[in-house]
């Protein structure tokens, strides 16, 4: 019901905005083209100045409500050298802005029709051509020199030590996969996927360095201060990994591995804190349209210490174990899980 | 036709109507309904026929971005009668996410090929290039005929595709494979997809018809004396974008066609290693990319959105001088920067893929070349802003459009900085701080340029005015409204809230933004309902409006304005006149009867440099 009120009152507005539409056309007609016109300069050169400073209100007071909820602390390496590019691209832009935009307003404004002035005939002028060339040219300049230095930074070779971790988007959610004692990941084949077997990546079980492979898909576990190095794969269509908190974003595209690295620089507890809000929690987002779940395609990253890590680590059995469990008895298994243990928390002293 | 009849500034609307009656009969042939106005060959019908489909499409395209708005205004509501109008997709009277999809690929599909193409470029180039070059109509009026008809084929089967039972693509209107490719990995990619592809197909052979048919004129059919740097610059940005259409539709086309083969030919150009989970098989498809479709779809999709913004930098900078009563400011300037433009064009589209795994060196190469475009942009901005200083500026509707297309352009190009460094693209790629600045920096700007050109042609397309009051309410909401619509999305977008996304609920770090959200929905349908007022202002004004009593009612120097007010096919009754001048000789000393302007058709007086 209140739909069709909505639309009536709507009808209403249109009906009375074109019948004073129709009668002011008949004024102006009455009060001689000239007239008119000249009104219409009035008030729209007024409108323009009235536009301008508005504006600039609004502008402030649209930072002022959100600059609190945008760009929190980031919590990795590259995420703040990303941080301070963006601040370095606000503050050049937000000048040029403030500058061009003052000045189409003030000129609409103060250059409005005057039947007393005439037009200033300036075709061109080279100087102030060349000027408005060159100085874009060396503020992007600037930028792109920034950019790119950061840019190759991010995107340059993962650090040695940088832990190496697996992660394959789906519809629509995520898999992690850890190389175990090994530091190895086994190999794999997609058509060796089975969901139903519990070998959702389709690993290898010839190839005996996927045993000691961890799967897991409930969340993906770092080590604060640790770099790591994500290998990207998709089992479906294109996903991406994007984390808001560490800046970092990376396509996952089916058959091409993609990678990127980062260094995490809080745990989730400490991020608890400093955000002040106890339901904070590393989200992995897609970001590349994946179908009809897409907007609901989240990970969840555990930041955590080495200890914690180690804990952790302790607790998870490898895929390979999980699959064999169904086909013959535990026995055997044991000794793989204790290794995995030991390798784990060997690998973290070594990164030390 | 002795020229002593030949029209000058002097038109009288006598004189004119009788030029007008002589016009038919110069050109006798027998009209009926339909040659007149269905397979129309004259270039002015064909306008016509370009802006009212694009009028339909961009009105089709709006209530879906209004529906879509909805659902992200309002993720807990449920609003019956959507299911009365959406049936299965808005299951319990909430869009089904299929549906949204749908709705949000369909939308950008239409806005960015059938209206600011189809309809920009299409009604633009057809009405002004004969005009305003001085030809009596295309180089071939059959081959433009059929450009129309291609693009109103390629629309009736886009609209078909919104009926059919899985309903239209919903893969995002770039449909990057294998989501396009594989109907069992979402419903859209099924027989919708099909029909997508099938109406890109005939869009492309529309585009091509058209822009070959526009290059051949421009470049052949000029009057006597129209040298190229006479030209208008309208005619300069409608040359270049026919050429990045003619250059970038085909690599699209082939793209299309081999996506076409992977869904139904077994090929594998874009898929391999894929495993789906609904059906749980694996594909037998190996060692196919998915990032070729991306390169291919970008070197159209890239100067795409030159192809859209030209016209309109074209038509602004010609309404700008106009009601400015000054020439254009550094016009070799101008065109060496729309010459710029149409280079770097097809040397950037890699930055939209940044963060696909490209080559991090391949990646900085198109950063460089990414923000080179923004110096031929900033001289362009630069000369808009002194056209306007000591002008003697009239705000008709269409000087307002043009203005506030400035303000646009300026405020999206700027965010162009940021997404085209690739640091900064990381953190912002496919979040809402894109979508901000390419609504700002080719939608709503776009938008801004086809209305100033449509407020400022109406008279001679129609030989009536639009009602000026509708015209500064249409402006004044339509400017404010965009920015209130997509300024705070750039918030949106710093804080890293992705795209595409149909509720944003279930996500602690994107949850903050739920008052906003209502807001920008709820500007969104007001700036809706005001578009509908301008498309009643038009329609009304065809049939009601204030007629025009003079030939040149703006006081223009182009040649458009020499033809009768309402010209018949072939244009000009007697002789094309000849042209002495460039177009803007406007506020220049020397004009004669205390005129501040003089026609293109002027001899130069004795002490008058060539310009």
């Amino acid at each position: 019901m209140s739909t069709y009120f909505l639309l009536a009152i709507l009808l209403l507005g249109f009906i009375i905005t074109f019948q004073i539409a129709k009668a002011s056309e008949y004024v102006g007609i009455l009060k001689g083209e000239k007239k008119n016109n000249e009104q219409n300069n009035r008030i729209n050169g007024f409108l323009m100045i009235i536009f301008l400073v508005l504006g600039l209100i609004g502008v402030y007071v649209c930072n002022e409500v959100f600059k609190a909820r945008i760009l929190g602390k980031s919590a990795s390496d590259h995420g703040e050298k990303i941080d301070l590019m963006m601040s370095i691209t606000i503050v050049i832009t937000g000048i040029v802005f403030i500058i061009t935009q003052v000045l189409l307003f003030w000129f609409a404004f103060k250059y409005q029709y005057s039947e007393k002035r005439k037009g200033y005939y300036f075709p061109h002028n080279n100087q102030l051509e060349l000027i408005w060339t060159v100085v874009p040219a060396i503020a992007l300049t600037v930028l792109v020199g920034f950019g790119l230095r950061y840019w190759f930074q991010i995107t340059g070779e993962a650090p040695k030590n940088a832990a190496l971790i697996e992660i394959t988007g789906k519809q629509f959610n995520w898999i992690y996969r850890y190389p175990g004692k090994d530091e190895v990941f086994g190999k794999k084949y997609y058509k060796n996927i089975n969901d139903a077997e519990n070998n959702s990546l389709g690993l290898l079980w010839d190839d005996e360095k996927s045993h000691d492979d961890i799967v897991v898909s409930s969340a993906m576990v770092l080590v604060v201060n640790q770099p790591v190095k994500l290998i990207i794969n998709s089992r479906d269509v294109i996903h991406d990994v994007g984390i808001v908190a560490f800046r970092m974003k990376m396509d996952a595209v089916p058959g091409t591995p993609t990678t990127m690295w980062f260094t995490p620089k809080y745990t989730t507890e400490e991020m608890k804190k400093m955000t002040n809000n106890p339901d904070f929690e590393y989200e992995i987002s897609c970001d590349q349209m994946c179908g009809k779940g897409h907007f609901s395609m989240k990970g969840i990253i555990q930041v955590v210490t080495a200890e914690e890590f180690v804990l952790w680590r302790a607790k998870q059995v490898p895929n390979y174990v999980l699959v064999m469990k169904d086909k013959m008895p535990a026995a055997a298994t044991d000794s793989v899980k204790t290794a995995v243990v030991t390798g784990a928390a060997g690998k973290l002293v070594a990164a030390k | 036709m002795s020229t002593d009849l030949s029209i000058h500034e002097h038109g009288e609307a006598v004189v004119a109507h009788d030029l007008h009656d002589a016009g038919h009969e110069a050109h006798h042939h027998k009209e009926t309904f339909i040659t007149k106005y269905v397979f129309s060959q004259d270039h002015k019908m064909i306008c016509k026929q370009f802006l009212i489909t694009g009028m339909i499409w961009a009105i089709l395209g709006g209530l879906m971005s209004v529906l879509f708005r909805l659902q992200l205004g309002y993720p807990d509501s449920t609003f019956p009668w959507l299911e009365d109008i959406m049936g299965k997709w808005a299951k319990g009277g909430k869009i089904q996410p299929e549906a949204y999809y749908a709705l949000i690929t369909m939308h950008g599909t239409v806005l960015v090929f059938f209206v600011l193409t189809g309809g920009l470029s299409g009604t633009f180039a057809n009405f002004l290039i004969p005009l305003q070059i001085g030809a009596r109509d295309m180089a071939s009026p059959f081959l433009n005929m059929l450009s129309y008809w291609f693009f109103w084929m390629a629309s009736v089967v886009m609209i078909t595709s919104l009926f059919i039972e899985t309903g239209p693509a919903s893969g995002g209107w770039t449909s990057y494979p294998p989501l396009s490719a594989l109907g069992d990995a979402s419903v859209g990619s099924q027989a919708g997809m099909d029909f997508w592809i099938a109406a890109m197909a005939l869009f492309v052979v529309s585009s091509l018809l058209g822009g070959l048919n526009y290059i051949t004129t421009i470049l052949n059919m000029r009057t006597k004396g129209m040298s190229m740097t006479r030209l208008p610059l309208t005619i300069w940005a409608l040359f270049f974008t026919a050429i990045l259409g003619v250059l970038s539709f085909p690599v699209l086309l082939s793209g299309l066609i081999l996506l076409l083969f992977d869904r139904h030919g077994g090929t594998s150009f874009y898929l391999s290693d894929i495993f789906i989970s609904s059906t749980q098989k694996p594909l037998p498809n190996e060692g196919g990319s998915p990032i070729l479709f991306q390169h291919l779809f970008w070197f159209l999709g890239h100067p795409e959105v030159y192809i859209i913004i030209l016209p309109a930098m074209g038509l602004v900078s010609e309404v700008m001088a106009i009601n400015s009563r000054k020439p254009i400011f550094g016009y070799m300037a101008m065109i060496g920067s729309l010459f710029a433009i149409t280079i770097l064009a097809f040397l950037v589209w890699a930055h939209h893929m940044f963060v696909t795994g490209l080559n991090p060196f391949l990646g900085s190469v198109f950063v460089l070349l990414t923000l080179l475009i923004a110096v031929p942009s900033a001289i362009k901005v630069f000369n808009w802003l002194t056209t306007l200083w000591r002008g003697n500026i009239r705000f008709t509707p269409a000087m307002l459009f043009a203005i506030g297309f400035v303000s646009m352009f300026i405020s999206g190009g700027l965010t162009g900085v940021f997404l085209g460094n690739s640091t900064l693209d990381i953190h912002l790629h496919d979040t809402y701080f894109i979508v901000a600045h390419f609504h700002i920096v080719m939608g709503v700007s776009a938008f801004m340029g086809m209305f100033c050109g449509v407020y400022h042609w109406f008279p001679k397309m129609y030989g009536r005015y639009l009602n000026n009051t509708m015209a500064y309410i249409h402006f004044w909401v339509t400017f404010a409204g965009a920015y209130l619509i997509f300024w705070p999305m750039h918030y949106e977008g710093l804080a890293g809230m992705p795209r595409r996304y149909l509720d944003y609920s279930g996500w602690s770090s994107f949850n903050q933004f739920v008052e906003l959200n209502r807001f920008i929905s709820t500007v969104a349908m007001i700036v809706f309902a005001v578009q509908i007022m301008f498309v009643f202002n038009f329609f009304y004004s065809i049939f009601k409006g204030r007629k025009v009593t003079t030939q040149n009612p703006w006081q223009a120097n182009t040649l458009e304005w020499t033809t009768p007010i309402r010209p018949g096919h072939g244009n000009w009754p007697g002789e094309i006149p000849e042209v002495h001048r460039w177009a803007y000789d406007y506020g220049k000393d020397g004009a004669k009867d205390g005129k501040d302007f003089i026609l293109q058709t002027e001899p130069l007086g004795a002490d008058e440099q060539h310009h």
